[in-house]
């Protein structure tokens, strides 16, 4: 009996501690460390960038966000563990899920179960969304980046004959792959030949060299900035010149880092461009310069527009009364379904990388742009609409 | 055929950095019967003392000095770790059994790796330019390149000064006596102990050499880096026979070659599946691999 009712004491101190109605309990969750900590730490820097200017605003309704981060480190199974902790033990409202497609599906899965809606800033593979109706997207998907790079360099290039190097453990470099081929036959093209590769792996030439054989016009490497700017070095030493073509995988400091002058005069397609002309875009450019002393790079700004977005939900999501005398688990679960509606009716959403609007598979609708790697700076090419 | 000699030579530059990082593995288990599974770790840790080293004493800069330096200080901090791992950890199980002490290499293999993502931090780094790339003379079409002869001739220079030690010396012949009949050398006058690092201290240096070619050619570096070459170098000592020292070499050679011409022509998605199916052909049907003994089991 004794042990019940400490038992008991312990709950409801407990519970009167989460019950704090005066914050809003967003979460999140990135690759802070580990192989594609750049990601994760422009999405955390985005993110906080965005929530800091919201509660400085007087937040949402009156509420501060309170934002919640676990670093996954990179890695598959610690994002199970820390997706699961922000939902039963912190009870957010919602996540932000991570920058890239691998990861968000695994989170997103514990979301759906769950019934807690996600949006993930990033992850631009077809099948994250597919999980279930609380998972949503502020970026375009895979196909869309597929064609583009198809369009741009069959239209703005004038090239025909492609060779594709694929990442084949990574969803989301199979799922570019695929479409650019597609699109690359639809367009009056042709892939010569399809290579695989490993995240991990370091060397690249026997690749290269079977590519080489081949007698390519270009070469399309839809994966991350770590292994693209090996094959970039290495495609550099075996005497290759034709242009590199990629993902916005590609978006990292490090990418130059590595490949140094080898990577320059590479295309990729990305979400933006920081010589946009919108003055929301030039003060966003500005203010994450002043406050993390470098620039911002495309997750920074994906995961800031997320957060905008996800605060235009809340927003407008219903609220329960302090007189609502009904058990809180169920006024939570009531409050994320309204986010997730309200997610789900997103219109012209105007945010530092473009126009948004949410489509019935609650993927965002937007333009990509196409830009040239030119040391650590990326300079605009062109602008692809979706239609 | 132009094709052929480019995947021979990319396979044979990999292949000597296989040969350097498999010898730590077939001298440890030749002197103690077991595998030092910390060994890829090992490796990992020299690349980091080369960046380290480039950074902080501003030695970062292209120049044959540099480059020499770097593969020094390399050798040294591996060595140094890889004396402290067997006297910490691998010498107080020296009587227990050999499944203790394999356990514990595998635990001091983790520890290396994830301290290694605290102290490092797990995001790659860019490892500074030893050496400026360039082409040395084109043959048939195929363009030579200066860090490929480098990484050939400083892994034949260490080839030969390890043969030199192994046979031409005293603590060479110790070592061999060591790995032949421990229980009896210890009457003759050798401390086994000291033998026993003397060996581990080698083949670590062996592998910081390895490391930092390899980061000079890819320089990319993380805490991970040393897990998959250090399993596809304990496949080429296996096939090579373990415990042999030229099977290790030979071993390191034939995978590094294999690998590339599987993935040069075709099969590329299969290429860490073959040092596997190496492994498990190996173990099935010659499990004393190309070139090792059967060691008669004596009462």
């Amino acid at each position: 009996m004794k042990k019940l009712l400490s038992l008991l004491a312990i709950s409801l101190l407990v519970f009167s501690c989460t019950k704090k109605t005066d914050e809003i309990l967003l979460g999140s969750y990135s690759s802070n460390t580990g192989a594609t900590a750049t990601f994760g730490v422009f999405q955390l820097h985005g993110a906080q960038m965005a929530i800091e200017e919201i509660n400085a605003k007087g937040g949402i309704n009156g509420k501060k966000i309170k934002h919640i981060n676990y670093d996954n480190k990179s890695d598959g199974d610690e994002t199970l563990a820390v997706v699961n902790r922000l939902i039963s033990q912190d009870k957010v409202v919602a996540i932000m899920g991570e920058a890239t497609s691998g990861r968000s599906k695994i989170g997103g899965q514990v979301a759906q179960q769950n019934k807690v809606p996600m949006l993930t800033s990033s992850a631009t593979n077809t099948e994250v969304t597919k999980i279930g109706n609380y998972i949503f997207r502020a970026c375009f998907i895979d196909p869309f980046q597929g064609m583009v790079m198809a369009k741009f360099m069959t239209e703005n290039l004038k090239l025909k004959k492609a060779a594709i190097l694929r990442d084949i453990k990574n969803d989301y470099s199979v799922g570019l792959s695929d479409i650019f081929a597609q699109k690359l036959k639809a367009a009056g093209g042709e892939v010569v030949t399809d290579i695989a590769y490993q995240e991990g792996d370091i060397d690249f030439k026997s690749q290269l060299t079977a590519i080489k054989a081949k007698n390519v016009e270009a070469i399309f490497v839809p994966g991350y900035y770590n292994e693209v700017a090996l094959i970039a070095k290495q495609a550099k030493e075996l005497g290759m010149s034709m242009p590199l073509l990629g993902g916005d995988g590609w978006s990292s400091p490090k990418l130059f880092e590595i490949a140094k002058e080898a990577i320059n005069g590479n295309y990729f397609s990305n979400h933006y461009t920081t010589e946009s002309t919108d003055p929301k875009t030039q003060n966003f450019v500005k203010d994450f310069k002043a406050k993390y002393k470098e620039d911002a790079d495309v997750m920074a700004a994906l995961a800031y527009d997320a957060v905008y977005l996800m605060a235009e939900a809340i927003k407008n999501a219903k609220t329960t009364t302090a007189e609502d005398k009904r058990d809180e688990t169920v006024k939570l679960q009531e409050f994320r379904d309204s986010i997730r509606d309200e997610l789900a009716k997103i219109k012209d959403f105007h945010g530092v990388t473009g126009k948004m609007s949410m489509d019935a598979n609650r993927d965002a609708i937007k333009s990509a742009v196409v830009v040239q790697v030119q040391g650590p700076e990326y300079k605009f090419i062109t602008s692809v609409s979706p239609n | 055929m132009q094709e052929f000699l480019q995947h021979t030579l990319n396979g044979l530059s990999f292949g000597s950095i296989y040969a350097l990082v498999a010898l730590g593995y077939t001298m440890v288990y030749g002197i103690l019967t077991m595998i030092n599974f910390a060994h890829s770790e090992i490796y990992m840790m020299g690349a980091f003392a080369a960046f380290y080293l480039a950074r902080f004493a501003g030695l970062d800069t292209p120049s044959p000095l540099n480059f020499t330096l770097g593969i020094l200080a390399g050798a040294l901090l591996a060595a140094i770790i890889g004396f402290f791992v067997e006297m910490l950890a691998y010498r107080p199980l020296r009587s227990s059994p050999k499944m203790n002490v394999l356990i514990t290499a595998i635990g001091v293999s983790i520890l290396f790796q994830f301290g290694g993502q605290i102290i490092f931090g797990a995001d790659p780094k860019s490892f500074p330019t030893l050496i400026e790339d360039r082409v040395l003379f084109t043959l048939a079409d195929i363009s030579i390149r200066l860090v490929d002869m480098l990484i050939y001739f400083v892994s034949f220079v260490s080839l030969g000064i390890l043969s030199f030690i192994i046979f031409k010396t005293q603590t060479g012949r110790a070592m061999r006596a060591v790995s032949t009949r421990p229980d009896m050398t210890p009457l003759m006058g050798i401390n086994n102990n000291k033998i026993i690092s003397t060996t581990f201290i080698i083949g670590s240096a062996l592998a910081g050499v390895a490391a930092v070619l390899v980061s000079i050619k890819y320089p990319k570096i993380d805490p991970m880096m040393g897990v998959k070459i250090g399993t596809s170098s304990f496949v080429a000592a296996v096939f090579g026979g373990i415990g042999s020292l030229h099977g290790a070499v030979i071993g390191g050679f034939l995978l590094g070659l294999g690998e590339y011409y599987l993935i040069g022509y075709g099969a590329s998605t299969y290429k860490d599946a073959l040092s596997f199916l190496i492994l498990i052909g190996v173990l099935l049907y010659k499990p004393t691999g190309l070139f090792g003994t059967t060691r008669k089991e004596k009462i």
